[in-house]
């Protein structure tokens, strides 16, 4: 169970640094969607006991993570007629190499941490501040609103990951709310997305600066 | 209770969303924030009716928060009324649903006891008053809105994180993870400090965003310089208000824990951070509403700044959440209808605000006397407690800033507020149509009249409800 869950964990690491080094955004797009369905896995995998609560919010993570979120950002792709990056703040292969370091400190962050005794063998923790960190680079040398959108998307793919250790503390109702709340979040900024693109004919965030002091 | 206050508002929001009149559907408001308001103070006067689930409970600090924005929401449902029958031209269905919407999401921030759905509760409220932001449709107000999802959305993901890792501090002290706020605080002192240490600098951060404190605050004039006044009231006054009682939450799960030092130098900074962001964009500050946002930053950093100081000063914190809230709605409402009537919000343009609108112009005056701790005003009083209570616990240093930034602060809005005030206004402007009415002034003037009554008399139900916030939060019975 245990090496299983760390191979998808492992594999959602990878899939991360791709995301950074990737200048079509429908692609990075799909390794989104397929981290949301690897996501999916994880409460599968870590929950003993497969009850219901469980198997639906595995449920929930994979048709909203996975389905709904990824179909919204490739239909705002489609009317906005855009593929690629443009030239982001720092290069793909810095940002990947920045990824990379950030995974690396992740990993040994979370070997300094006090963690709850069954937590040392899997890299849950790990990969969850290590996908934070990526969302985060993603979120700040983009351009492209869509592409920030993404980079926000895979922060909270991060804090998913997070969330998994603490079933008690997250009742299925709470967690749901988390779910809505980031498709809903996500729906009203593709909205304002497309509003930006009609009203600016870009959808570079570098036009957006005339309130700037 | 608290299903009325969540229920009813959304239920209404659903109703303004389908009705079909643009010239009734303003009204709904009005009603919904009278029953608001009503079962607000029905529920302040019977305490057994202050526990309605084991999520739901109403405390002291909550019945402040709630007391604030319910009063708040009321008036300004009525200048609601009055603004948009100006803007008949454009829809309104997003704008008066959004705004019911806020109002129960609202409540459920301030009844919920369990920091994950007190999360959820804050998120939804960033994204029911994002399309606030873009009433006016223009490439102004899409860039503010942008920038208020793009930053708020991070930050209140951070404050997820947050509250998780607050959940492991009890996981990894051998405890059952939770989120309750009861069974959090009671078992505070045994939570695992690192991961408390590192929840509190993510909750700081993320709720820290919404509120506005720098060196997050970067979307705030954005919005404020571009929201019409109304909803720059029920930002400033109501949605910075609820995450304040966010951030009071980790406050008391820390001091319960015994990490007061360990937090008191980051709030304080933070504080006196804050206000000195807002004291030095302030000075020469030509948009007046970008100027009405560095104060909320600048009042923000005050309320942080009394929970760091703690102890004495907690009372003026605690009175601070409602003269602040109550103030911020005479100078945004006033702000708006200057707006309104000259058509700029550039100190340009707009001066003479005394003779062209005698008594916006009068209120936005007062209102700028009453925030900058100028007495007889409700402000004066809570910062003067604040102060007091960094005196009598021998923080010279952060008493003497305070007062240094409170002085610049003073002078810089100063020199705004009398560039829109004084002079005579100029031709173009004397002519547009917009004159104070009964429903644009009269919830202003009610506003001012509550701030001056606050500065003069404290009420003591008020003053109860105060002294037992201040209990609450200290964790003695």
């Amino acid at each position: 169970m245990t090496n299983l869950l760390n191979t998808i964990l492992v594999t959602i690491l990878v899939m991360n640094l791709f995301a950074l080094g990737t200048s079509r955004i429908l692609a990075v797009t799909r390794v989104v969607a397929a981290q949301g369905v690897l996501l999916g896995f994880i409460p599968l995998l870590v929950h003993k006991s497969l009850v219901m609560p469980v198997l639906l919010m595995a449920a929930a993570a994979i048709s909203i993570k996975a389905i709904l979120i990824p179909s919204i950002i490739v239909r705002a792709l489609r009317d906005a007629q855009i593929k690629h990056e443009v030239k982001p703040l720092i290069g793909f292969l810095p940002s990947i190499i920045l990824g990379a370091i950030a995974t690396a400190f992740a990993l040994l962050f979370a070997g300094q941490l006090p963690l709850a005794g069954n937590h040392y063998d899997t890299l849950l923790v790990p990969t969850a501040i290590a996908t934070v960190l990526v969302g985060f680079i993603q979120l700040v040398t983009r351009y492209k609103a869509i592409s920030q959108v993404i980079g926000y998307l895979i922060l909270e793919n991060g804090i998913f990951i997070f969330s998994m250790l603490l079933v008690e503390a997250m009742p299925l109702i709470v967690e749901m709310g988390v779910m809505l709340d980031l498709f809903v979040g996500i729906f009203v900024t593709c909205i304002i997305i497309n509003h930006i693109n009609q009203a600016f004919s870009s959808m570079d965030t570098r036009e957006l600066v005339s309130l700037k002091e | 209770m608290a299903y009325v206050m969540i229920f009813f508002p959304l239920v209404m929001a659903a109703i303004a969303a389908a009705v079909p009149s643009n010239r009734l559907r303003p009204w709904l408001l009005p009603v919904t924030a009278v029953v608001h308001f009503a079962t607000t103070v029905f529920v302040l006067i019977r305490p057994d009716l202050m526990v309605t689930a084991k999520w739901l409970i109403l405390d002291p600090p909550g019945r402040i928060v709630l007391l604030v924005v319910s009063t708040l929401f009321l008036f300004c449902s009525f200048y609601t009324v009055g603004y948009l029958q100006y803007r008949m031209e454009r829809s309104n269905r997003v704008f008066c649903a959004c705004l019911l919407g806020f109002l129960g999401i609202m409540s459920i921030v301030v009844w919920s006891h369990h920091l994950g759905l007190m999360w959820v509760a804050i998120e939804a409220t960033t994204l029911c008053t994002a399309p606030l932001i873009y009433f006016n449709r223009t490439q102004h107000s899409i860039e503010a809105t942008w920038k208020y999802l793009m930053v708020g959305s991070v930050g209140i993901a951070l404050a997820l994180l947050g509250t998780f890792f607050l959940a492991y501090a009890s996981l990894q002290a051998g405890l059952e993870s939770t989120l309750v706020f009861e069974d959090v605080l009671q078992d505070a002192a045994l939570l695992s400090k690192p991961w408390l240490h590192a929840a509190f600098i993510l909750l700081l951060v993320g709720y820290g965003t919404k509120m506005g404190l720098a060196p997050m605050h970067t979307w705030k004039p954005e919005v404020y310089g571009e929201v019409p006044g109304v909803v720059g009231a029920i930002f400033a006054g109501g949605v910075t208000s609820c995450a304040f009682l966010a951030i009071m939450r980790i406050y008391q799960i820390c001091l319960a824990a015994g990490e007061y030092a360990y937090i008191s130098r980051m709030l304080l900074f933070m504080g006196l951070f804050s206000m000195a962001v807002a004291g030095l964009f302030m000075v020469s500050q030509r948009d007046f509403k970008r100027m009405l946002a560095y104060s909320s930053i600048e009042h923000m950093g005050i309320l942080v700044l009394g929970l760091g100081i703690g102890g004495p000063a907690l009372f003026g914190t605690m009175l601070h959440i409602v003269t602040n809230g109550m103030t911020k709605g005479v100078l945004f409402l006033s702000a708006g209808n200057i707006h309104r009537a000259y058509g700029s919000k550039s100190t340009e343009i707009v001066c003479g605000a005394m003779r062209r609108l005698p008594l916006s112009g009068s209120l936005f005056l007062a209102g700028f006397l009453a925030i900058t701790g100028s007495p007889p005003f409700g402000p004066f009083i809570s910062e003067f407690a604040i102060l007091n209570g960094a005196f009598s616990d021998g923080r010279f240093v952060t008493a003497g800033l305070f007062l240094l930034l409170l002085l610049v602060v003073f002078i810089g809005m100063g020199a705004t507020v009398l560039k829109v005030v004084q002079g005579r206004a100029p031709k173009q402007v004397q002519n547009t149509p917009y004159r104070d009415g009964l429903l644009t002034a009269a919830p202003v003037v009610i506003f001012m009249g509550i701030v001056l009554l606050l500065g003069l008399y404290i009420p003591a139900p008020l003053s109860g409800m105060l002294n037992d916030a201040v209990r609450f939060l200290e964790g003695r019975p």
